[in-house]
């Protein structure tokens, strides 16, 4: 039997840089596949609704009359099921998670005009 | 005789994070018998197969549970790929036990640091934390997620771990070793954490067979069983897997036995990624399960095992899936470990099996 078997350990952890981190002073470090937001770049899709179909919650809608791609980012769980199976590749996985916001709003890309209404 | 009284504990309690409520009937200090009861947070998960097809419903199963995440969505894929007679490509089955067993390391430290947590040790739940927190970061290099890691899908992985960077979790399990050491002769020697564990709730082996305890409980108990010694996936690939066991019965050994898995573990994917094969890591499944058709397979989680059922019925939806989770099973040995301990260490014997509520009430 011991005691004090954690006192090295300790000691060490008084001269050593802190595990944690200073977030957000110090921005969040993403891996190359870390999981955020899905975006799509509209010059590509052709609005056919795989992904629509593919999504397991819903969060995607597509209207190819209105020529709109809608994502609704609090609804995503970030599977990747959209960007595997667009026949296009024309989705990515943004590492960058939504933002914090009041209100749950969805995103939505115009294939004529790329601006993103929120 | 002394009087007897009831004490309620939990469903909410500093101990636990999940709510499992116990009646205590308690003599002075003593508890006679305890009268457990689960149902708080139900969700209904079983029956959603009727409304997510096959292949969606994995990313239900992994969220059965945040810490046994990968292990049931593991489960899910071998039950449903068993139903529909699927060959899994030899990379995938190590990858996924590669990702099973990091699981199963981070399972154990969570649960190491909340036992000492449980016992007052705050400066050990810490460092046990704060090594967990570099698994964590090997899955969200390797995966994109940190607890649900939507890696695992029927016929395969979802995406390959290079060959250099196999090697180089390797290299970062054995980095922590050095540190988990410290930790782990802290809990194996420190005498602050024996008076608090030697001989609290005895559990013969006699009685955890009767009980029918599974996982790292009954192996503490002397209970040679691990599923893992059936070679399910990559497993039949290992040279020589012992499972690690204990005859003493009591919380000491339960502790002994999953903080010495955690270094089995890091053995074990260092095997693994020394035999890794080359080769594709997913199959296309195409046509569903067939109606009436069934298949049963069973995992060793980090709580124990657990056995899962899926019938068919000729959709692409199952008719049926069930899952018998390690703490339903250990619930009743532990309610037994409880009758005749102090009440000062009820708490600590009810974290020494592990409890996983949501797993067992999914
Ligand atoms: S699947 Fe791809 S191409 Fe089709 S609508 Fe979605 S983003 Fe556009
Ligand atoms: S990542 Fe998954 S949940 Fe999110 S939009 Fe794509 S399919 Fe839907």
């Amino acid at each position: 039997m011991s005691s004090f078997g954690l006192a090295k350990m300790s000691l060490r952890n008084l001269f050593r840089k802190p595990a944690t981190k200073g977030y957000p002073a110090v921005p969040a470090v993403f891996t190359e596949r870390s999981k955020g937001t899905v975006r799509n770049d509209m010059d590509t899709c052709i609005l056919c609704g795989i992904c629509q179909k593919r999504c397991p919650t819903n969060a995607i809608v597509v209207d190819k009359p209105g020529g709109t791609w809608t994502v609704n980012d609090f609804d995503c769980i970030q599977c990747l099921s959209c960007v595997r199976s667009c026949p296009k590749k024309s989705l990515t996985m943004d590492p960058q998670y939504a933002a914090p916001a009041g209100e749950m709003s969805a995103v939505t890309l115009c294939k004529t005009n790329e601006d993103a209404q929120e | 005789m002394a009087e007897r009284s009831v004490i309620p504990f939990g469903p909410q309690h500093p101990v636990l994070p999940e709510p499992l409520h116990l009646d205590l009937i308690i003599e002075d200090e003593r508890v006679v018998e305890a009268i457990p009861q689960v149902g708080f947070v139900h969700r209904g998960l079983e029956k959603l197969v009727e409304k997510k097809d096959f292949q969606q419903f994995v990313l239900v199963a992994e969220r059965i549970c945040g810490i046994c995440s990968f292990g049931h969505s593991l489960g899910y894929c071998e039950t449903v790929e068993a139903l529909m007679g699927i060959e899994v490509p030899r990379r995938a089955e190590f990858l996924r036990v590669i990702w099973h067993e990091l699981s199963r390391i981070h399972s154990h430290l969570l649960w190491l640091g909340l036992l000492a947590d449980a016992f007052g040790f705050e400066n050990l739940f810490m460092q046990c934390w704060r090594l967990r927190e570099r698994v964590l970061d090997i899955f969200e290099a390797t995966t994109g997620g940190r607890v649900i890691l939507t890696a695992c899908k029927v016929g395969g992985v979802e995406q390959d771990i290079e060959n250099s960077e196999l090697a180089a979790i390797v290299e970062d399990l054995n980095g922590m070793r050095a540190e988990y050491d410290e930790l782990l002769r802290v809990f194996l020697k420190d005498r602050s954490v024996k008076s608090r564990l030697v001989g609290v709730g005895h559990l013969t082996k006699q009685q955890a067979r009767e009980f029918a305890c599974v996982g790292p409980f009954a192996r503490a108990s002397g209970i040679e069983e691990d599923m893992r010694l059936f070679g399910f996936g990559a497993y039949d690939a290992l040279a020589d897997f012992q499972p690690i066991v204990s005859s003493d019965g009591d919380g000491y050994a339960r502790c002994e036995v999953r903080a010495r898995e955690v270094l089995a573990s890091i053995d074990l994917i260092a095997e693994l990624v020394e035999k890794i094969p080359d080769g594709p890591f997913d199959q296309k499944v195409k046509g569903a399960p067939a109606k009436g058709s069934y298949a049963v397979s069973r995992l060793e989680q980090p709580r124990g095992e657990c056995f899962y059922f899926a019938r068919g019925n000729g959709t692409k939806f199952l008719e049926r899936f069930r899952i018998r989770t390690p703490t339903s099973q250990n619930i009743a040995g532990m309610v037994h470990t409880l009758q005749g301990c102090e009440l000062a260490d009820v708490p600590l014997n009810v974290l020494t099996i592990d409890p996983c509520i949501s797993c067992t009430e999914r």
